[in-house]
């Protein structure tokens, strides 16, 4: 069942830019060549009856009802599969097509009944509208009404289970009526190919892979089918056990960097459920198990909705008005900086929250604290990225649109696992995949896109960990050497200088692939095939992950990345690009509002004193000269006495970060701990201050996605604490004496827009009317910039740099022979506050550490057994997975639940240029042990104490 | 901060420099991006390590807080 308020047109649109003329029952219209009868009639505001077809697939003819009589043509052909022609006349009504079409829902009630009521699809079912449309309430061909139809096993002759399996769809096979929409969305929608239809005639029914139940087959529970399904088929749980939606509100999804653009569908404010805008821009009308399914967190039994204080963390917890807990974290603040100094405290924002709300909190350490102790849990992800981009292109972004991939012929994908980390990014990837475009997959692991359902990569570069900058160095040898580079295009775009230093550089011998192949592990002659490939593109496109960032040369391998797209001339056009793949809502919204010591919006010094000038004129303060503490310096900061006070909003950082005992020692040194967060989390148990936050769906504001596309966030019921988040800070500013007065998000955008070049112009109206919309806005007029560095790179000539590569001090020897690295899995999000609290559990409810079988071998170590990982910096145990997923010398996990403890066992070990962790390099040593560390049961007991969940007693609907 | 990780950083940001200029223009990026992006503390502190002597510095990072040394003392 498709979004409420969605007027479906049947066939997708062509895109063609010719236009055809047609009239359609005596009326002109026209429509771009290629479309479809139907969806001309939709357009000319006609609908003519279907089933089998909506307009998020392509066309399949199967269901004849949506039949029509075309003049000069003979008999009655299918409007979806018939293109428009110039100059035909269509009629879509006559008696003898609603004979015809009678007769195909007669055949159709046959099978399925017109038992309506209490029926999930009940007044959304489209073979119900279909039925009473044509006067049909029974069918002839069933003689007790109906037929046993698709949902009855003639081997077992009873009807067939209806499968439950899933904890979020249920699947009714007789209400089913075969019409392949379920399948064609898990094929040309999501990309897994885990539906088919098995059988022939009234046996044919729909299978999940090998006909297993859903939850065991290869379905990635998107959601998919349940929304292409035109009965209750495949139907949300939610629609059966609650009241039918009759609102929508449209909002943007608060999980990964894709930003999918949703419909909260609501009966009397509750959410009942969640459906991908299908004009959403970013995600096209799809969305993943977490977007679609895993809301529920929000009412969850967990959320804090009272302020909390206490003057000691070992202390317990003391529920306050917000008014006392406001009152108490400034007057913290006030006195710390009043014997320390006003260095001495800072904050941090979160990519979580909204574009606005993190103005307000970068504002908030600027102006009321005075100082540029402001940084962003970016830091700890891509704030390399920001870095490498902004030095060789200008501007701390990626290039393109999601959709530019679709123009791309071969795809370099490093260290980022989208199926995983980006899922509706992955299904639009995968889709041009099938349509032909080659893959070269750099990445330790293999990944599912190395090889998946008609899909597999051209070339899988295994690399070792911590070695990328040796691999790029040693494509971009080959693309040199053999003469693949675009000189013409080098030499209008970028510096002659660097260009000819950088070429030198890589066309060494020490950096050719043979040459490195001992460091890298990467075959000579495959990193040569794959360069070449990459190199000799018509359309090249980079993407990538953390894969790349998170190392001590983070940033050298995003220039890297740089050097190797301009040289090859894979910029400033559709379907190439460097496009970061971002991990949270807003990573690339929190950067750009500000959020870094060194930099104001939009990316700007806090050294240039004309940039600084418009920000004190704007808030009426002077502002801080220098640079501020990043993320570990302040943590460093804290245990050397001289940074005490922090305000923490939407961040985990004693779970995210790296050396977890480090971090925890920092914090235990603060003396004013502020945490805002929903639940409470790893950090909140150092916090002196708790203030309740609100999830995206108790707020306004706007989302920046990875792609730079503003979105907007609606708010679809009231606060749980009473507050939204930006409404918290600009209390606490209040009480810190720098008043803040904003009556609307809104407003803090307006500001935002006046004090940063790129987002001239944008307001909320200018957001809702196109959408939604992607910065640079170069003024009031502009609607966005979809592809970047079109005719010149933003900091006019694009510039290379000498990426020599640098071995990680972090080693392995006997001591920790193997090495460590992390990554995501589709189900869970970053530390899983939200997701875990939420049946995606049900998919992934412990981290476990994949092992080679070599590796595993020689340890003793079989499926499931503990593994006690030790590294320099501590030790942690978790179950192991024996797979050859991961290559000799190398184990991998992931870090959802804090009983993990992945980063007890990571470095402080950082990109050179930014600090940013590396988090995928940790040399480690495992062994087999009996169970897990004391600390990590007491974590299972009492997480296993608070399942299941329920809603939140308090939980007001707005 | 602990010495040896200030050191780290600077020998870390001067490697990268480094790598591409000849010393006297590479300690002056290194000394640029500590002089953009470290606080000043942080610039104070590596200041004192250099000039007691202690650190392991890379030629390229002793030259580097050298200039930095020789800059006006920077507030906060």
């Amino acid at each position: 069942m498709y979004a409420i308020d969605y007027h479906d047109l049947g066939t997708p649109p062509t895109g063609a830019a010719a236009m055809v003329e047609l009239e359609i029952d005596g009326q002109s219209i026209t429509v771009p060549e290629g479309t479809s009868v139907m969806r001309a009639a939709a357009l000319a505001g006609t609908s003519v009856p279907k089933l089998c077809a909506t307009d998020s697939l392509k066309a399949f003819g199967s269901c004849r009802l949506c039949l029509v009589e075309i003049e000069g043509r003979k008999g009655y052909p299918a409007s979806c599969t018939t293109q428009v022609a110039a100059g035909m006349k269509v009629r879509t009504a006559s008696d003898k097509l609603m004979q015809l079409r009678k007769g195909v829902i007669e055949l159709y009630v046959s099978e399925h009944p017109l038992e309506c009521a209490g029926c999930p699809a009940d007044s959304h079912c489209e073979l119900q509208d279909m039925a009473a449309l044509h006067g049909v309430t029974e069918s002839p061909f069933a003689a007790d009404g109906r037929s046993a139809g698709h949902g009855f096993d003639e081997l077992d002759a009873k009807p067939c289970a209806q499968d439950s399996s899933n904890p979020y769809f249920n699947f009714d096979p007789e209400l089913c009526i075969v019409c392949s929409r379920c399948v064609r969305a898990c094929d040309e929608t999501q990309g897994t190919l885990a539906l088919t239809i098995q059988g022939r005639g009234l046996a044919s029914r729909v299978a999940a892979s090998q006909n297993e139940r859903f939850l065991d087959s290869e379905c990635v529970s998107c959601g998919a089918c349940v929304e292409a399904c035109p009965t209750a088929a495949l139907s949300e749980k939610t629609l059966l056990n609650k009241p039918h939606p009759t609102a929508a509100v449209t909002t943007t999804c608060a999980y990964c960097g894709v930003g999918c653009s949703l419909k909260a569908e609501t009966h009397a404010t509750e959410v009942i459920r969640m459906v991908p805008n299908r004009d959403g821009a970013a995600n096209q009308g799809h969305a993943c198990v977490k977007g679609r399914f895993a809301y529920g967190y929000a009412t969850h039994k967990d959320r804090i909705t009272k302020p909390m204080i206490r003057a000691k963390i070992s202390d317990p917890w003391r529920e306050v008005s917000w008014d006392e807990a406001i009152a108490h974290a400034a007057s913290e603040f006030k006195r710390i900086q009043a014997k320390h100094g006003r260095y001495a405290v800072g904050g941090i924002t979160s990519s979580r929250c909204t574009n606005e709300e993190t103005w307000l909190v970068q504002k908030l350490i600027r102006a009321a604290f005075r100082n540029n102790n402001v940084d962003t849990c970016a830091r700890v992800c891509h704030s390399p990225t920001g870095y490498g981009l902004k030095q060789t292109m200008g501007e701390s972004a990626g290039t393109q649109a999601f959709t530019s991939v679709m123009q791309a012929d071969v795809i370099l994908l490093i260290g980022a696992n989208p199926t995983e980390g980006h899922p509706v990014f992955a299904s639009q990837l995968k889709r041009r995949l099938r349509e032909g475009a080659g893959l070269v997959v750099i990445d330790p692991r293999e990944i599912a896109l190395v090889r998946t359902p008609h899909i597999e990569a051209n070339y899988h570069l295994q690399l070792r960990p911590g070695t990328n900058v040796a691999v790029l160095n040693a494509l971009a040898h080959v693309i040199v050497t053999e003469g693949i580079t675009r000189e013409d295009y080098v030499d209008q775009r970028c510096e002659h200088e660097s260009y000819a230093a950088w070429k030198k550089f890589v066309a060494e011998p020490r950096n050719s692939p043979e040459e490195t192949e001992a460091a890298t592990g990467v075959a000579a002659t495959i990193l040569r095939e794959a360069a070449r490939l990459y190199g000799r593109a018509k359309n090249g496109a980079i993407y990538y992950g953390l894969g790349v960032t998170e190392h001590s040369q983070g940033s050298t391998t995003v220039m890297a990345i740089a050097n190797l797209a301009m040289a090859t001339g894979n910029l400033g056009r559709e379907g190439v690009g460097v496009n970061p793949l971002r991990g949270q809502n807003n990573v690339q919204g929190s950067c750009d509002m500000g959020s870094f010591p060194h930099e104001y919006s939009g990316y700007r010094s806090v050294l240039d004193g004309k940039v600084r000038s418009s920000f004190e004129r704007e808030w009426g303060v002077e502002l801080e000269q220098e640079p501020g503490l990043r993320i570990p310096n302040m943590f460093e900061a804290a245990l050397d006495g001289s940074f005490l006070g922090l305000y923490v909003q939407g961040e985990d950082i004693a779970q995210s970060d790296p050396n977890t005992q480090h971090v925890v020692a920092s914090l235990t040194a603060l003396e004013c701990l502020v945490v805002q967060d929903i639940f409470m989390n790893e950090t909140g148990k150092f916090a002196h201050v708790f203030l309740p936050g609100a999830s995206f769906l108790e707020k306004d504001g706007t989302f920046t996605n990875a792609e730079r596309r503003i979105s907007r966030v609606r708010k679809v019921m009231e606060p749980l604490a009473g507050y939204g988040d930006w409404e918290a800070t600009m209390m606490l500013s209040n009480a810190l004496g720098y008043p803040m007065h904003y009556n609307h998000p809104s407003e803090i955008m307006d500001e935002i827009a006046r004090l940063t070049p790129t987002f001239a112009g944008v307001t909320y109206d200018k957001i809702d009317r196109l959408g939604s919309l992607q910065w640079p806005c170069v003024d009031d007029a502009s609607n966005g910039t979809p592809t970047m560095h079109v005719d010149e790179f933003v900091r006019g000539k694009g510039r290379f740099f000498v990426t020599e590569y640098i071995p990680t001090r972090e080693r392995t020897n006997s001591r920790f022979p193997l090495l460590l690295t992390t990554g995501r899995i589709l189900s869970q999000y970053n530390v899983g506050a939200q997701t875990r609290r939420t049946a995606n559990v049900t998919w992934h409810s412990e981290d476990r550490v994949e092992i080679h079988p070599h590796d595993a071998e020689t340890r003793g170590v079989v499926e499931g057994d503990w593994i006690g990982i030790t590294s320099r910096a501590g030790e942690t145990v978790l179950r192991a997975t024996v797979t050859d997923r991961v290559q000799p010398g190398m184990i991998y996990t992931t870090f959802h639940f804090p009983e993990s403890g992945a980063n007890v066992v990571t470095t402080e070990n950082s990109d050179w240029a930014t600090n940013c962790p590396e988090y995928k390099v940790t040399a480690v040593q495992v062994v087999k042990v009996d169970k897990p560390l004391d600390w990590q049961v007491r974590y299972r007991v009492s997480r296993d104490a608070r399942q299941p969940s329920k809603p939140h007693p308090t939980t007001t609907p707005a | 901060m602990e010495a040896e990780y200030l050191v780290e950083m600077a020998n870390d940001i001067s490697n990268f420099f480094g790598s591409a200029n000849e010393p006297a223009k590479a300690s002056a990026e290194a000394a640029s991006h500590m002089r953009r992006q470290w606080d000043p503390r942080m610039r104070r502190q590596i200041i004192e390590i250099w000039r007691s002597g202690t650190g392991h510095f890379t030629d390229v990072a002793r030259g580097a807080v050298a200039l930095l040394a020789a800059e006006k003392p920077a507030t906060g």
